[in-house]
């Protein structure tokens, strides 16, 4: 059983919250970093796709997990990213540039979108949201001039330098390293007044305002920065299929990025990630138990998404925390060995809190 | 220039006029204590004060400047801080991170600064938690530093509630029925925090209470409110005897005879 | 010209019906528990199945079908009550939501497995398609006309039931203010979970009579996005909000589609409710969703 004794007000600003930590994540970043030694292409491939989700699992957790703004269309803004790499790479824009120009497109265009937000609440805001989903959409399509409409558009692998990410590894590694950037960034935001102002938004506007929090500019700006990253996600995901059109971003893709983000953990970085994880492996997982299943059953299409729908209420119900809170009970089991009480994490019993005037 | 006065502040929700009229003064340093019966608009001037409200007419002025028109936001940067009756708290978050929400105003690094987190960041952050541990030794909250807010006791959650305003460095303090929910040794324990608020801190004091012990230990003057009109004002010995008050609120004790 | 604006105007009122209807499950199950079901589309969408396998699989009569699909919907809804939904109670709203979509995604799924059902597309044969109502000049084709006889006929029947069954008063008390409907002895839980089972029936209503205009798939319950503007346009505490909402839908998309450039007609519906958000951001008639400090 782990106890820290802080002496010191840095202890509690770090990433790393002692030696421990530390050491457990430079070996999983040594693991990542190894991983196309030992795993062949094709793992490699989906471990690319597991990144590129998990940085839009963080925007969008940026917005709905800390900042309490729901948004059920964020696909948009993969959309906005995607298709602004897409065209400033064909107008001869280089890569990093065309990165950062999609990141300060996507921002803008989630700037945008976040300025009625301020007034619009709750269930409204994320409606609000699915509708620019289904509007933008539409738009990619009419304006074909620019997008293509619904011929898409095509992109060349990413160039840094004039060296080409063509290899399944390099493009694995760049994915990697841009996730690794987007989460310290997001990281050191929420450890400083930014994070916490996000935060006392979703926990309570009113008091978060007598605080001298400003909803109007942090709402924007969790829309914008959470758009950006989800943009930035967007343009990887333009890289790695190389093939970009308007209903790869339709609102059931906004649906699955929330419902990704929800059972991987909502609340932290980590669930966005372990939501990225069980999306990109639930196929594999799908494919591995099909041996055991009836015929019947173990072809069909349709039963990821009845796999997805029953694994996700299962969460909700009975694991609120998400794959994350699993993985916390997990190691505390051994932590606490043999002294663990499923007690511990035992919640309590909450009534309906009404959200309406009376 | 009194330092802190509302002028013929009043506001109506469809037909009920909440607030009618209402005028008073709050010196610079004082102790000034609004009572009245439930449902006499207390709180609703707490939240005209703090802008949630817009007043249907009235005018608020502090340190002589006319807040009446400003968002809520501008109202603690102009140095007014607010405690609510029902707690809202940051309740997922720790009471170490909820009070550091308070030095909300005093921040003076940006985005990206912080995104980066720079070195003058790291400072900025150690010099804010500083100033919010002398707000947690005040208030002997140490043991409660990283408990999330959900957990603790109401009484507890008021405590902080206390503390995260106090951070925010205000000049003027609201204090919306700090004793409610409060045991007899916990409302001891306000009234002192309440009194060194105002001689070491220097922060005057505007509250609402019911619990009289406690409003006439430190109040120095006392205004009663009924029905959303004045009904008397002075210092809480004159307000006790007062008819008026006594008929509205105190109670005339003819059923004890 | 005016027959051109008319005919739009009642195709609009028309489609605009199913809208509303959805919406009016919608918007009660939202009075009555404060939840967000996402999945109102995808109630609707088996529902079309269910009247589809009691017409055409099993042969039964056109309206015998209606009967049993709504009863064996109503059933759905009160299982989905029971089992899932009262396991959530006390959740915050967006678990809620959570789980709703969750159930969507997992009716879709089902729906697309069931091998009569699969992910064909199925036509709904009813009693009035085909014929074709002409008066004035204007035509109203069978299927169209069906869809607002029973919306008319459906909102009677709950404007009667609301305002003197004792259920239906008890379903009211229960949506302003659970706490003072259990002391008054209104068995609240039940009350929702019946509730439930009537917002399913509405759903089904709504597939059913659907399912000539738009055939039975399992992607239909996409139409039922169209619930969200309707029922912020009515403003979710109103049941004939709902119904009104969905009209309004209705007609803008009837006459965006022939008026305006293609494409428009899809996205018409929530352009609009961008507008009305922006502008009132609590719907049309909604209520104030501010908390009280």
């Amino acid at each position: 059983m782990r106890f820290i004794f802080k002496t010191d007000y840095d202890q509690d600003i770090k990433l790393f919250k002692h030696a421990g930590a530390k050491f457990w994540y430079a070996v999983l970043l040594a693991v990542a970093i190894a991983a196309p030694a030992v795993l062949g292409k094709y793992y490699i491939s989906q471990l690319s796709f597991i990144c590129i989700y998990s940085i839009a699992g963080v925007g969008l957790m940026l917005l709905s997990g800390y900042a309490g703004q729901i948004s059920i269309g964020h696909a948009a803004f993969l959309a906005v990213g995607g298709y602004t790499e897409a065209i400033a790479v064909k107008m001869g824009l280089p890569f990093p540039l065309s990165l950062i120009l999609s990141f300060i497109v996507a921002g803008l265009i989630g700037i945008i979108i976040g300025l009625p937000a301020i007034r619009i609440k709750g269930i409204y805001l994320a409606i609000a949201t699915l509708a620019f989903n289904f509007i933008l959409e539409e738009v990619l399509v009419r304006w074909s001039s620019v997008t293509g409409g619904n011929n898409g558009l095509m992109l060349d692998h990413a160039k840094l330098f004039g060296v080409a990410f063509k290899s399944t590894d390099s493009f694995y590694y760049l994915s990697l390293a841009i996730l690794v950037i987007v989460i310290v960034g997001v990281l050191n935001l929420l450890r400083s007044f930014t994070g916490r102002s996000f935060v006392a938004i979703r926990d309570s506007q009113i008091s978060a305002q007598s605080m001298g929090v400003d909803l109007a500019k942090y709402k924007t700006m969790a829309f914008g920065l959470s758009a950006g990253i989800t943009g930035i996600a967007g343009s990887l995901y333009a890289y790695k299929i190389r093939f970009i059109s308007p209903e790869q971003f339709g609102v059931m893709v906004s649906i699955e990025l929330l419902m990704m983000i929800v059972i991987g953990g909502i609340g932290s970085l980590h669930g966005a990630v372990f939501g990225a994880i069980f999306f990109i492996s639930l196929p594999e997982l799908i494919s591995l138990v099909k041996n055991y299943l009836p015929e019947a059953i173990a072809n069909q299409a349709g039963l990821q998404p009845t796999i997805f729908g029953f694994i996700l209420i299962c969460v909700v119900i009975f694991q609120p925390e998400g794959i994350y809170g699993w993985w916390i009970k997990i190691r505390s089991y051994f932590e606490m060995f043999p002294f663990y009480r499923k007690a511990t994490f035992k919640r309590t019993k909450t009534f309906m809190k009404s959200d309406r005037l009376s | 220039m009194i330092f802190f006065q509302t002028e013929d502040l009043s506001i109506r929700f469809g037909g009920v006029l909440a607030v009618n009229s209402m005028s008073f003064g709050v010196d610079k340093g004082e102790i000034f204590t609004i009572i009245g019966p439930n449902g006499a608009g207390k709180t609703t001037i707490f939240n005209l004060i703090s802008l949630i409200y817009r007043p249907t007419s009235g005018r608020i002025f502090f340190e002589g400047k006319d807040l009446t028109k400003n968002r809520p936001s501008d109202v603690a940067r102009h140095g007014i801080a607010r405690t609510f009756q029902n707690i809202e708290l940051f309740e997922h978050e720790t009471v170490l991170k909820n009070m550091l929400v308070g030095r909300h105003l005093k921040r003076r690094t940006t985005l990206w600064e912080q995104a980066l987190f720079l070195p003058k960041v790291r400072r900025e952050e150690i010099m804010h938690r500083d100033a919010v541990e002398k707000v947690i030794d005040f208030l002997d909250l140490q043991h409660y530093r990283d408990s999330v807010v959900k957990n603790l006791p109401y009484g507890v959650q008021k405590i902080v509630e206390l503390g995260r305003a106090l951070c925010t460095e205000p000049k003027l303090l609201l204090l919306d029925e700090p004793s409610s929910g409060l045991n007899v040794e916990e409302t001891d324990d306000m009234a002192f925090w309440i009194e060194d608020i105002k001689k070491d801190l220097g922060i005057t004091v505007l509250m609402i209470e019911h619990d009289m012990s406690l409003v006439n230990r430190v109040s120095d003057r006392v205004l009663a409110v009924n029905e959303g009109c004045v009904l008397a004002s002075g210092t809480p010995a004159q307000l006790v005897a007062h008819p008026d008050v006594i008929a509205a609120y105190l109670g005339t004790g003819e059923n004890d005879k | 010209m005016l027959n051109q604006v008319l005919q739009l105007a009642l195709s609009g009122v028309a489609i605009g019906s199913v809208y509303g209807l959805i919406a009016l499950g919608f918007v009660l199950v939202y009075k009555a528990t404060e939840i967000i079901n996402f999945s109102q589309g995808e109630l609707m969408m088996l529902g079309a199945f269910a009247g589809f396998t009691f017409v055409s699989l099993l042969g039964l009569p056109y309206w015998v079908s209606f009967i049993l699909s709504i009863a064996f919907m109503f059933l759905i809804g009160v299982l989905l009550d029971l089992i899932v939904l009262r396991r959530i109670l006390g959740h915050s709203a967006f678990s809620i939501i959570m789980v709703t979509i969750g159930f969507g995604y997992f009716m879709r799924g089902i729906v697309s497995m069931i091998p009569a059902w699969g992910t064909d597309t199925y036509n709904l044969p009813t009693p009035f398609s085909g014929s074709v109502l002409r008066f004035g000049g204007l035509a109203l084709s069978g299927e169209y006309l069906s869809v607002i006889v029973m919306t008319i006929i459906i909102c009677v029947i709950l404007f009667c039931f609301f305002k003197w069954s004792r259920v239906g008063v008890a379903m009211q008390a229960s949506s302003q203010n659970q706490l003072a409907a259990y002391y008054m002895g209104i068995p609240v839980r039940r009350v929702n979970t019946l509730t439930w089972g009537i917002c399913a029936a509405a759903a089904t209503f709504a597939g059913i009579l659907l399912a000539p205009i738009t055939f039975v798939h399992s992607n239909m319950g996409f139409v039922g996005l169209k619930a969200f503007p309707a029922a912020v346009l009515g403003g979710f505490g109103s049941l004939p909000g709902a119904i009104a909402g969905g009209i309004i839908i209705g007609l803008i998309e009837s006459f965006s589609g022939f008026y305006l450039p293609e494409g428009i007609k899809d996205i018409s519906a929530y352009v609009v409710l961008l507008i009305v958000l922006v502008i009132k951001p609590n719907g049309l008639f909604g209520e104030r969703l501010t908390k009280k400090v």
